[in-house]
């Protein structure tokens, strides 16, 4: 059953999208929902279940085979209004932080005063303005993450699409750009579609978490986390957190098995 | 435990330059020895002393077709890295342009040089002709690394960049020429070194028709004049020729690569 949208809380809505590859996999299959605006939206599911193409169809990187992305908000050109956020930082080994991030609006071709200022803003918000000259390799990978988060910011994107960011990272890494992310969803009251196959992660960070199942990928089910925000680690301690945890776990258990046909046998 | 790390490093690096130049000394010394105790005529083996001098003696002459050689060479490689890497710029933009041309450049590079040559001098005028060897056996390592830089690029970057609107232009100029940098270095290294030696085999070549100026034609000539100490003292310019080509391309690339590539990290590190 598809949601009911509504065109004036909703930024963007996916109708009936499937997706096959060309050798044959399918890796969604009608899928339905929208984007509310300011949400903070976690797409998860276990690997494999066509998180990432769904996120990519949402940036326009991936046609879908079937169905179609409507965008509700009026955007002159919504491809500057999309961020996009990889696994791996993905930055350019031969250009400085500042470049780096300047990239989007480079590519723009943005006024240089303009630039100075969008990326000095996002540099600031990650924490990395000291660093604006020192070249990725010599950063950790939490900061080249950091680096990734403030490029994707600089276009001032009413959505900003994060794919599995991180991922990589080790646990005190991950909780502390958790918060940093919070507080520049916050700040920004931009619009957050977040992958992960973290259920602790998309609890602490989502205001709504869609729990997706594989083969073919589809939405399972919807779970609103009515936490208030700002949430710190008083949060994640709580019972309300771990209350939260439960339900999803439950949630996402349900989804691998309700995945699982008799004589499936290409698991992996 | 640091210092002595520090002092071993140390250690290592000095045997490092101290042998080869040990090594040097020694053969030079028995070379030398081998000469005068054997009382070898310089016709049939000149000692390394004997070596020296005529090139000292020599300098005049073959300094000037040094110039000759090297000027050669250094035209040979600025046409070959151009070409190289223009022509791999345009392959990659027009598919059918690479389906065309490609064969043909392979068709040049694996036919031996040695066998163009003759031709060349045939049709074009000499010092053209020596050019023209020069540039056809150092233009395809650069075509080829160019090549292979330009389709090795980051799949999330190129996803960015369509993202983000990028024109044609945008991605040659900001994503795919950056990357393909140390690709394209890498192929001009061994293209300073090919050069050289595209140049001594068309030197070569004409000096056996009896014409040219350059050092591999001024070895050619000694040869058939019996002045082997000469012979030797060109072959020597050469050798250390090539060395300075080598170490100068080198340290562009080291230059070019120092503050982002791997390459470069573990040199510095």
């Amino acid at each position: 059953m598809p949601p009911a949208i509504n065109s004036q809380t909703s930024l963007l809505a996916l109708h009936d999208v499937s997706k096959q590859f060309p050798n044959g996999t399918l890796a969604l299959s009608n899928l339905n929902f929208d984007i509310r605006r300011g949400e903070f939206l976690s797409l998860l599911g276990p690997s494999g279940c066509g998180k990432s193409t769904a996120l990519r169809i949402i940036a326009g990187l991936s046609a879908p085979s079937q169905g179609r992305v409507e965008w509700l908000a009026a955007a002159a050109d919504k491809m500057s209004r999309i961020g996009f956020v990889f696994q791996e930082p993905t930055l350019m080994p031969w250009a400085s932080v500042f470049d780096n991030a300047a990239l989007p609006l480079v590519l723009k071709r943005a006024a240089s005063e303009t630039i100075v200022k969008r990326v000095t803003g996002a540099l600031d918000r990650v924490g990395l303005a000291k660093f604006r000259q020192v070249f990725p390799r010599e950063l950790s990978g939490g900061m080249r993450m950091r680096v990734s988060i403030a490029r994707a910011l600089v276009t001032e994107p009413q959505l900003l699409l994060m794919d599995e960011p991180f991922a990589a990272l080790d646990e005190i890494t991950r909780f502390k750009l958790n918060n940093d992310l919070l507080q520049v969803w916050q700040a920004t009251g931009t619009t957050v579609v977040f992958v992960t196959h973290s259920v602790f992660e998309s609890v602490y960070l989502s205001s709504r978490i869609l729990v997706m199942s594989a083969r073919p990928g589809r939405v399972f089910t919807e779970l609103a986390i009515e936490a208030p925000y700002p949430r710190d680690q008083n949060f994640r301690t709580s019972a309300e957190y771990a209350a939260y945890c439960r339900r999803a776990s439950m949630a996402l258990a349900q989804a691998m098995a309700d995945d699982t046909p008799a004589g499936d046998g290409d698991r992996t | 435990m640091n210092l002595n790390q520090a002092s071993y490093d140390r250690h290592d690096r000095m045997l490092r330059i101290a042998l080869p130049i040990l090594v040097l000394v020694l053969v030079l010394l028995i070379w030398e020895a081998v000469v005068r105790i054997n009382h070898i005529p310089p016709y049939m083996l000149p000692g390394p002393g004997l070596i020296l001098r005529t090139l000292a003696d020599d300098w005049e002459l073959l300094s000037q077709s040094l110039l000759v050689t090297l000027a050669t060479t250094v035209e040979g490689f600025l046409f070959a890295a151009c070409g190289g890497v223009g022509l791999a710029v345009l392959f990659n933009q027009s598919r059918l342009l690479e389906y065309s041309l490609y064969p043909y450049a392979v068709i040049l590079q694996v036919t031996p040089i040695v066998a163009i040559a003759p031709l060349l001098l045939i049709y074009l005028p000499q010092p053209l002709a020596v050019l023209a060897c020069a540039w056809i056996v150092a233009f395809f390592p650069v075509l080829a690394n160019t090549t292979l830089g330009l389709h090795s690029v980051d799949r999330n970057l190129t996803d960015l960049f369509t993202l983000y609107g990028a024109s044609r232009r945008q991605v040659l100029w900001h994503l795919k020429l950056p990357s393909a940098l140390p690709y394209i270095l890498g192929g001009l290294q061994i293209a300073g070194g090919l050069s050289l030696i595209g140049a001594v085999v068309a030197e070569i070549a004409a000096g056996s028709a009896g014409a040219g100026s350059g050092l591999a034609y001024r070895i050619a000539e000694s040869g058939y004049r019996l002045n082997i100490p000469r012979m030797f003292a060109a072959l020597l310019l050469l050798s250390v020729a090539g060395i300075a080509i080598f170490y100068a391309l080198s340290f562009v690339n080291h230059l070019a690569l120092r503050r982002w590539h791997e390459s470069a990290l573990s040199r510095e590190t």
